[in-house]
């Protein structure tokens, strides 16, 4: 399998492909960073002192979308992108009877693709972290506390696991469809639905079952409802994650009644408090990943490779 | 000589679709096997089951002594398999493409590139070994699968269709390497291909598979008398002069039951030795005989036969 691997790491990294998703998340890391920095002093007086850092992060200001934004815009389209021809590829090739015929257990095909594809993806977000940390040392003047460190490292995991769904998603595709654009085409149709229209759907359905909300508690269940359908979505699930990491303030997700919320106080929660509001988000994603895989792993062992 | 290849009884179905229908077959160490048949007769099925790649309905392949299905690793790496249209990774060199092949196997990387470098001499592309695959031709490609598939150091060659879509040279210096390896190594060879006249030169015995079965098997003399049950007695003929009206004077002669014109003369098919009957017809009539000569069943004949009456 490590053979497997190697090769196909040294193949994302020496792509065409691998260096223009490259230059987009590099030019777009650089520009919100950027843009944030420019405003982070109107920003900085309404957050916690503490957590200057993260806004760079966060901060949407500028008329941009934040960089934790771009990435979770992105992030689908390199997974995609590294997963989609995977096996429909060396199908079209002819080379995947011929590796097939060596010596390997064929698991190890799919099994060091995969992990190829997601050391590649975990290099790419590593290395924007870093180009964050990097630029925001120079922008805000000082280099970011521990628990920051602590709370943009869980984000960069949950951003990997994020984009290995996608990878595993495109993968699955890659092997049930023989032609890659068939592939890439219904991943990016996958995606459309699960980025953009989920949420709409789920605020429908929503609506339907609790309709004409009339007192806040209809109010706050049928938030709740449309919440909870929009976690069908691995995109609403990276988003909460992401927003309560970054977010040290952040307490509930979705809508809180107004005495449930009374008394709190402001304070920025301890990072295990974080951790463990957003530990129904991340088991998700990790089983979601699982499953996809799994599939995968299940259908490739099963097909029949003719030359 | 010992059984490398062995099937028995061997099938595969597809729902309603007989592909290899109770398959037997042997190929002894140092035999080149020639694989006949029309295309999706199942020749790629068996080969796939033989690799273990595909899993068999009913009956037992044995290749080296290892049942594919449940032992398929010990089969590959004693199996050095060239695919139909074999693909390479265009972005890589053909040297590269043959290491990934070797680390794959676990060959040591010294002992690898030793390997590759003399195999790429053999195939003749010691000055190309280094060139991305994506510049090569196609007699390259199909050069540089079998260096691929003899880089492992194997036992037994499947080759399905190495001569596709090649030139009738390249086919030609395709099937001369693998002859000269397998007599220079002792491989045993299953090779399929449709280049008839070059199988029946090159193999050992052929056999023909139609619809899933293994009509026919031997070699291919032996093939010959038992697909047209009798000896053929076939001839060629040429001769100078004013040939008119010879023809039908050939075709009175008792024994002669059939006489084809050709580019120059006549082919006549008969029941007997007629060579001597022919020859002083010819001479009565003034003529002169410029060639007569016997010509033996070729695989052609015997191939097209059986898929006929298949």
């Amino acid at each position: 399998m490590t053979v497997v691997f190697w090769k196909e790491l040294a193949d994302h990294f020496s792509s065409r492909r691998f260096m223009i998703l490259l230059a987009i998340i590099v030019l777009t890391g650089v520009w919100a960073i950027y843009a944030a920095g420019q405003s982070i002093r109107q920003d900085a007086e309404s957050a916690p002192a503490e957590f200057v850092f993260l806004l760079l992060l966060t901060s949407q200001s500028g008329g941009l979308l934040s960089l934790t934004s771009f990435l979770g815009l992105l992030g689908p389209l390199v997974g995609i992108m590294l997963g989609f021809d995977a096996v429909s590829g060396e199908y079209a090739r002819g080379t995947l009877s011929r590796v097939l015929s060596q010596p390997i257990y064929r698991d190890s095909l799919i099994n060091g693709k995969f992990l190829a594809g997601l050391a590649t993806v975990a290099t790419l977000w590593a290395s924007i972290l870093l180009l964050v940390i990097g630029l925001g040392i120079v922008l805000v003047g000082f280099p970011p506390t521990a628990e920051e460190l602590w709370r943009m490292l869980i984000f960069t995991i949950v951003g990997i696991v994020y984009v290995g769904f996608w990878l595993a998603l495109a993968l699955l595709f890659s092997l049930l469809f023989q032609r890659t654009v068939t592939a890439a085409l219904a991943s990016l149709a996958i995606w459309l639905f699960l980025a953009i229209f989920a949420p709409l759907v789920a605020q429908i359905a929503a609506n339907l079952i609790v309709p004409n909300p009339s007192t806040p508690e209809e109010a706050v269940r049928q938030t709740d409802i449309a919440a909870m359908i929009g976690r069908i979505s691995p995109t609403t699930l990276y988003e909460e994650s992401v927003h309560v990491m970054l977010n040290p303030t952040a307490r509930v997700l979705g809508a809180a009644l107004e005495e449930q919320t009374q008394g709190i106080l402001l304070t920025p929660l301890a990072l295990a408090q974080s951790l463990l509001l957003i530990l129904p988000q991340f088991t998700t994603l990790i089983a979601l990943v699982g499953v996809c895989f799994g599939i995968c792993y299940i259908k490739f062992m099963r097909t029949e490779i003719r030359a | 000589m010992t059984a490398v290849i062995e099937t028995n009884n061997l099938t595969k179905r597809y729902r309603d679709l007989i592909a290899v229908n109770g398959l037997s077959l042997s190929v002894a160490e140092g035999e080149i096997f020639g694989f006949l048949g029309p295309n999706g007769a199942g020749k790629t099925t068996t080969i796939l089951m033989l690799l273990g790649l595909t899993e068999a309905n009913g009956g037992q392949a044995h290749v080296c002594g290892f049942d594919p299905a449940r032992e398929p690793l010990d089969v590959k790496k004693r199996v050095g398999y060239l695919p139909e249209n074999p693909g390479f990774y265009d972005d890589l060199s053909g040297r590269e493409n043959l290491l990934y092949i070797t680390r794959l196997n676990r060959i040591a990387e010294r002992e690898a590139r030793r390997r590759i470098t003399q195999l790429l001499e053999q195939v003749g592309l010691g000055t190309d070994g280094d060139r991305n695959v994506r510049e090569y031709s196609r007699g390259m490609k199909q050069r540089l699968g079998i260096a691929e598939v003899l880089v492992k150091e194997p036992q037994v060659l499947i080759l399905d269709e190495p001569t596709l879509g090649l030139d009738p040279d390249g086919a030609a210096r395709i099937l001369e390497l693998i002859t000269a390896v397998s007599r220079e190594r002792g491989h045993a060879v299953l090779l399929s291909s449709h280049m008839l006249h070059q199988v029946q030169q090159m193999c050992h015995r052929v056999g023909i598979i139609v619809k899933g079965k293994l009509i026919a098997e031997g070699e291919v003399d032996k093939l010959g008398t038992a697909a047209f049950k009798e000896r053929q007695w076939n001839f060629v003929i040429e001769i100078g002069g004013r040939t008119n009206g010879i023809e039908n004077e050939l075709r009175s002669l008792p024994g002669v039951t059939a006489v084809e014109p050709r580019n120059r003369g006549w082919y006549l098919r008969c029941t007997q030795d007629m060579r001597p009957e022919v020859a002083a017809l010819v001479v009565k009539r003034g003529l002169s005989l410029l060639q007569l000569r016997s010509e033996d069943t070729t695989l052609e004949e015997i191939y097209l036969k059986y898929f006929r009456e298949a």
